[in-house]
């Protein structure tokens, strides 16, 4: 799991890596503000099932979409699963646009800060009778 | 190093408004075009109420990649700030051009863990007072080493201070990672923060606070501070800051100004000088003009009607006596500020809840009490009185039990009813 080079925001990630160790994840978590060398490096020497990209301060739609060309222009790295959720841009959350982008250039999904939790972890083949499951819908009423 | 000249020009405006009993109100805001960001200074500049302006720059620049920030702008790109090196101090000068001046001054506002590009520019294009610090700008904000940032820093400050006009620099100390850090901690980095600044001959400073879960706690909080920058900063020209909440936020507009309003209470109740607002829109996108200055009067309506600060019932639950054992032991780690922050965090005495950098030990926690106050769960290795049975308090989190402490202030006021703890 790893953020994207300009974005610091950490919580995102805190939380994530909660969520997927809950599910049965094991997860190595680069933390904040990853220069895209970095994320190569770590990927080539890890060799994770999936890179899961979290980036929320409206630059994801810039930096996912660098990032995302490098990782599927490397030969070794261009089969690796890859899903960015977050923010991604400055407008809220309806940006069609920038999302169509990202999958045409390889992402395998992309997510909103508001998506179905459940959705993602599905995507990631994790947590399928998940018990504690954290629902966006169920953490925002309680 | 430039002779004590009395406050500088982002001061005297402080304190004048303050003389005459209005509470400072500013925004965060930032975009990054220069004709945006013009719209925007003028449209704060014209608020009916004691403004200063803020520049607020894009994460690019904060991350010292200025050829991003200037792609982005060639190709149209939307920023989530003024890219300011990239732009450059001619044209960041003929910006403020007209705005920024003794009635209105103008803050750069980054994020920045070296900024020594960033200073350059900004003094270069006539600006007086921009934020930051050592710790506050390198923990939360970037993998710069903590040694890196605080030498950065401290060039940084020097340089600030040989300017023959005093610059205003404020210390970040008091927000961190903007929720889930305990009042006193982040008092003492506020205030060993100024103290750095001090040490590196600025005057002219201000110590923040960010409003937290509970408005009684908050009120003791911005008190110690109060208490602890007269004792450790009384030589200079110093002020303190508020932001509002800085961490989740509501969703509704009904909450969000909500919380906002209490910020300003708690600002004019505790004689704090000067507010940073959060819009309407914070839970989801960088807001427009209209809904800065829409925050900002809604600030600026509710500090007024709030009666002037009450000297009586301050309430005392060791927040000043903890931040006060921070600082003095901090201290006695170096032989300067610097040295003696960087050996704090090496040895986990100065320590972060939740925050990944690599230079915290991340082994202090928070937790939010059935009274909705921000008290320890596990002090770790930070040296406050009573450590040892505070540490009792820790529990195993899940990502639920997280995301129920982030959405405390989300919940309370999006849903005042679904809650049991007191407004
Ligand atoms: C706390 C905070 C900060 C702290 C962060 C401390 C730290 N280092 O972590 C501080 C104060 C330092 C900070 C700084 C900045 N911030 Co900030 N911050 C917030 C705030 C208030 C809360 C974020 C939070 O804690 N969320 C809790 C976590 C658990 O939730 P989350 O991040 O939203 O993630 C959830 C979903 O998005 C989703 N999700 C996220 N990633 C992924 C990935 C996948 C795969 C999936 C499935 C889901 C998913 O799941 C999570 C759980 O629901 C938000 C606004 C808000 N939400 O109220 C702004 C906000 C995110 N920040 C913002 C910005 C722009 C910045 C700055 C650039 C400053 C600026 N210009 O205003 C700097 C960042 C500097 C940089 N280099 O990037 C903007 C982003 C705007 C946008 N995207 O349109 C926001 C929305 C505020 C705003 N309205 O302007 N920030």
């Amino acid at each position: 799991m790893t953020s994207v080079s300009s974005d610091s925001h950490m919580w995102n990630l805190v939380f994530l890596q909660l969520l997927l160790e809950e599910n049965g994840g094991n997860v190595i978590n680069l933390g904040a503000c990853t220069p895209d060398e970095l994320v190569m490096s770590e990927c080539l020497r890890i060799r994770p099932d999936a890179l899961v990209i979290s980036t929320v301060n409206g630059h994801g739609h810039i930096d996912g979409l660098r990032l995302i060309r490098k990782i599927r222009g490397h030969s070794v790295l261009a089969s690796m699963k890859v899903v960015i959720g977050g923010k991604l841009g400055v407008h809220g959350s309806r940006q069609a646009g920038s999302r169509a982008e990202l999958v045409a250039n390889g992402l395998d999904a992309v997510f909103e800060a508001d998506a179905d939790l459940g959705r993602f972890l599905d995507c990631l083949g994790l947590g399928t009778p998940a018990p504690q499951r954290v629902a966006p819908t169920e953490i925002r009423s309680t | 190093m430039a002779p004590p000249t009395g406050p500088g020009r982002f001061t005297r405006f402080v304190r004048r408004a303050s003389s005459e009993g209005k509470l400072v109100v500013q925004p965060r805001m930032g975009f990054g075009t220069v004709e945006q960001m013009r719209a925007g200074l003028d449209a704060v500049r014209t608020v009916d109420a004691a403004t200063v302006g803020t520049i607020t720059v894009d994460s690019y620049t904060r991350v010292n990649d200025h050829a991003s920030a200037l792609l982005a702008l060639e190709k149209g790109a939307d920023l989530n700030g003024f890219p300011l090196v990239a732009h450059g101090a001619a044209v960041t000068r003929e910006l403020l051009a007209g705005i920024a001046g003794d009635d209105f001054p103008v803050q750069v506002r980054h994020g920045s863990a070296l900024p020594g590009a960033l200073f350059e520019g900004l003094v270069a294009a006539g600006i007086d007072a921009t934020e930051g610090g050592p710790v506050s700008y390198c923990l939360p904000y970037s993998r710069v080493p903590l040694a890196q940032a605080v030498d950065a820093w401290a060039e940084c400050c020097e340089m600030l201070a040989g300017i023959s006009e005093p610059v205003h620099l404020e210390s970040f100390g008091g927000c961190m990672l903007g929720q889930l850090c305990p009042p006193s901690l982040l008092i003492s980095l506020s205030i060993l923060e100024g103290l750095f600044f001090r040490e590196h001959g600025l005057r002219d400073i201000s110590v923040s606070y960010a409003q937290q879960t509970n408005q009684q706690q908050d009120i003791e909080a911005i008190h110690a501070l109060r208490g602890l920058a007269k004792e450790w900063l009384g030589d200079t020209d110093w002020h303190a800051v508020l932001y509002t909440y800085m961490g989740v936020y509501p969703r509704t507009r009904q909450g969000a100004y909500g919380l906002l309003e209490e910020s300003a209470r708690l600002a004019a109740r505790s004689g704090t000088e000067r507010l940073i607002v959060k819009t309407a829109v914070e839970a989801s996108r960088i807001p427009s003009i209209t809904e800065n200055v829409d925050a900002l009067e809604r600030a600026a309506r509710a500090a007024e009607r709030e009666a002037v600060a009450e000297p009586a019932g301050i309430p005392d639950s060791g927040i000043y006596e903890e931040a006060q054992a921070i600082i003095t032991h901090t201290l006695t780690l170096g032989s300067d500020v610097g040295k003696a922050l960087v050996r704090a965090f090496a040895l986990g005495h100065l320590d972060i809840p939740f925050c990944l950098h690599q230079d915290n030990a991340n082994r202090c926690r928070a937790r939010i009490d059935d009274r909705g106050r921000l008290t320890w769960a596990d002090p770790a290795g930070v040296p406050i009185p009573r450590a040892r049975d505070l540490a009792r308090n820790r529990q195993r989190l899940t990502a639920r039990g997280l995301i129920d402490m982030l959405s405390y202030n989300e919940r309370r006021y999006d849903h005042p009813s679904r809650t049991s703890h007191p407004r």
